[in-house]
């Protein structure tokens, strides 16, 4: 497969949200292309679109005129439940918070995503040991998320999002509630995601240090992307 | 099943929480089920009433009395197997508090007529012997200590003078909802006495009690009784004893059908509470179920979640309540033993909590349900608790 080939392609899209009656914009006619095997870093002032863009290529949400292609399916013309379960196949999410389950173990919330593939209850203990150990947090997966560090759950976070070997990844400011140390960790193993496993990654920043991990860096600002 | 394993573990994030919402279920619930065995015991009377049994009254008022010749031109009715009589005596024993049901009845036929007061024969034979001889129900005995041969003295309110009766016989009842609790001795006694003190009063009948052959003949024969008497002096009232003891229970008609209303106040304020419960915590993790739906997790899922953990707050309740209303209906009929002399839980009334647990249930979690999977993922990830 070529490596340059787009796996995402935005096609003039547009989001607005109402407000009571008042429409504000947030997307303008936006056009552009994520490659296959992409470290991309969206970066901008706060406000400015970069969590909405995230959540409509991740298909969280749906544009209100325009069209993306992830992987060649037209995300926006899928049914709810359609959407549901290609997100589940083809995307895993990091989020600023780590987002855990409090009640479920380190193990439990990466074996969550599992639990809709119909995986048999040894394979998803397999696919779970293996997320766990690239995250190098083996030791921790009886732990529930309060006995464990900001950094640590945020790993958690990111084995959650690879266990079912999505071809992208998306994260939000994964590392905006991080220290420094904690961050250097969860940034490379990013990196490693993408260059060793292939994973395309998106990544929405405020921090600069974060953005020069990434290959490229894109700057939305005031929903027009430069 | 991992819903059931979130649902459980959900449940008790908030220990105290979810205690007090269990806690206040329980309550009401037992609440719900004392004051339901209340109206139930006020009932007891009417639900012990024989249907084959007649009872012939004064027209005016109860506490006018009949004379005693009726007694043999009532037998002279088609239909009727026994007749029976008696006075309601109003005596009290020792202090007023000690409240109890006492009559002077026929000792020949009175415990005939009244098959669920169990005597042995011997009991029987010692009564009818005695002319001072009384018989009690087993708990009025109990709660006095009063042994067979025992001498107790009962001060007269309607009939004035101290009365000196000899414990015969101890009657226990055929069905749970038996009275036990009464106290009768001869008619014969009192009447031989007013003869001698009071001769006006004597031979007068405070009401008869009538056995009839076939209950489905009952109506007709209070028809006829009564016909027998009409333009007399005492015209009577006829009427079934089911009749007759709701006619008491009227009375406090107003009192029931507010107890009634306050026991389903009771579920409605449960309702509240596990509403609010289920509103608190579900709106606490909109983000959560936003990272569900994220992963995939659809609204039949998320929707199992909420009302699992809603239904398992209930129904905790629900078998608590279960357990603990018999101690409690223990414990409140042991303290008002003397106004309910059967106080028995009806257990039927567990149908109900079951039924009203689970409407709570539900109920609670619908509305909570609904925005949590109305709510779009962007705007739930957005939520900051
Ligand atoms: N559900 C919503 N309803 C109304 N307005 C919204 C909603 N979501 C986002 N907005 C608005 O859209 C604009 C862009 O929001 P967005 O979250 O995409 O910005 P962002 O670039 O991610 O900002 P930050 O860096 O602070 O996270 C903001 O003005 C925001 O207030
Ligand atoms: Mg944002």
């Amino acid at each position: 497969m070529n490596a340059k080939s787009p796996i995402v392609e935005i096609r003039n899209i547009s989001k607005s949200y109402r407000r009571d009656s008042q429409n504000i914009p947030v997307l303008e006619d936006i056009t552009f292309d994520i490659a296959e095997g992409e470290f991309l870093a969206l970066m901008g002032p706060s406000g400015s679109g970069k969590s909405t863009l995230l959540n409509l290529i991740a298909g969280l949400d749906r544009p209100d005129s325009g069209s993306i292609l992830v992987g060649g399916v037209d995300i926006a013309s899928l049914s709810e439940s359609g959407l549901a379960g290609w997100r589940a196949s083809h995307v895993g999410f990091i989020f600023q918070f780590y987002n855990l389950v409090p009640v479920l173990t380190a193990f439990e919330n990466v074996e969550l995503p599992l639990l809709l593939s119909g995986l048999s209850r040894t394979d998803r203990q397999e696919h779970v040991n293996m997320a766990l150990g690239l995250v190098n947090l083996s030791d921790r997966m009886d732990h529930y998320p309060s006995q464990l560090s900001g950094g640590q759950q945020q790993r958690v976070a990111i084995a959650r999002a690879v266990v079912t070997d999505p071809a992208i990844l998306v994260a939000d400011e994964p590392t905006g509630d991080l220290d420094r140390v904690s961050a250097e960790d969860v940034l490379a193993l990013m990196d490693r995601l993408n260059r060793e496993m292939g994973k395309t990654i998106i990544l929405v920043t405020h921090d600069p240090v974060a953005a020069a991990k990434a290959r490229t860096t894109r700057h939305l600002v005031k929903g027009v992307l430069t | 099943m991992f819903i059931l394993k979130l649902v459980l573990r959900n449940t008790f994030r908030h220990k105290l929480r979810t205690a007090l919402t269990i806690l206040s279920i329980v309550i009401a619930l037992v609440a719900f089920g004392l004051l339901r065995t209340v109206i139930r015991s006020w009932y007891a009377g009417v639900e012990a009433s024989s249907a084959s049994r007649l009872v012939t009254r004064n027209a005016i008022s109860l506490t006018f009395p009949l004379p005693l010749s009726y007694r043999d031109k009532i037998r002279g009715v088609d239909g009727v197997k026994t007749v029976s009589y008696g006075n309601w005596f109003g005596g009290i024993y020792k202090d007023r508090k000690n409240f109890f049901a006492n009559f002077a009845v026929d000792h020949k036929t009175y415990f005939q007529l009244q098959s669920e007061f169990i005597l042995t024969p011997q009991e029987h034979d010692a009564f009818v012997r005695d002319r001072k001889g009384c018989v009690v129900g087993q708990k009025l005995a109990k709660k006095f200590g009063w042994e067979i041969g025992d001498s107790i003295p009962l001060e007269g309110t309607i009939f004035p003078g101290t009365w000196e009766f000899v414990l015969r016989g101890i009657y226990t009842g055929k069905e749970k909802n038996t009275d036990e609790s009464l106290f009768f001795f001869q008619w014969d006694y009192l009447n031989e006495t007013l003869k001698k003190t009071m001769p006006l009063r004597a031979d007068k009948v405070g009401f008869y009690m009538i056995g009839v052959n076939d209950p489905g003949r009952a109506v007709d024969i209070t028809v006829a009784v009564d016909r027998l008497f009409k333009n007399s002096l005492a015209e009577t009232l006829t009427e079934t004893e089911k009749a007759f003891q709701l006619s008491f229970i009227s009375m406090s008609e107003a009192v029931i059908i507010a107890i009634r209303l306050v026991s389903f106040v009771v579920i409605i304020i449960i309702m509240a509470v596990a509403a609010n419960t289920m509103a608190m915590t579900v709106r606490e993790r909109t983000r959560e179920y936003a990272v569900f739906k994220t992963l995939g997790f659809g609204a039949f899922r998320i929707m199992a979640m909420i009302f699992g953990e809603s239904l398992l707050i209930t129904m905790t309740g629900c078998v608590l309540g279960v357990v603990l209303t018999y101690p409690a209906a223990g414990a409140f009929g042991r303290a008002l033993g003397d106004y309910f002399p059967v106080f028995e839980v009806d257990k039927n009334i567990f149908a109900v909590y079951a039924a009203a647990s689970l409407l709570v249930g539900i109920t609670a979690a619908v509305f909570p349900a609904w925005k949590a999977i109305r709510i779009t993922i962007a705007e739930g990830l957005r939520r900051i608790e």
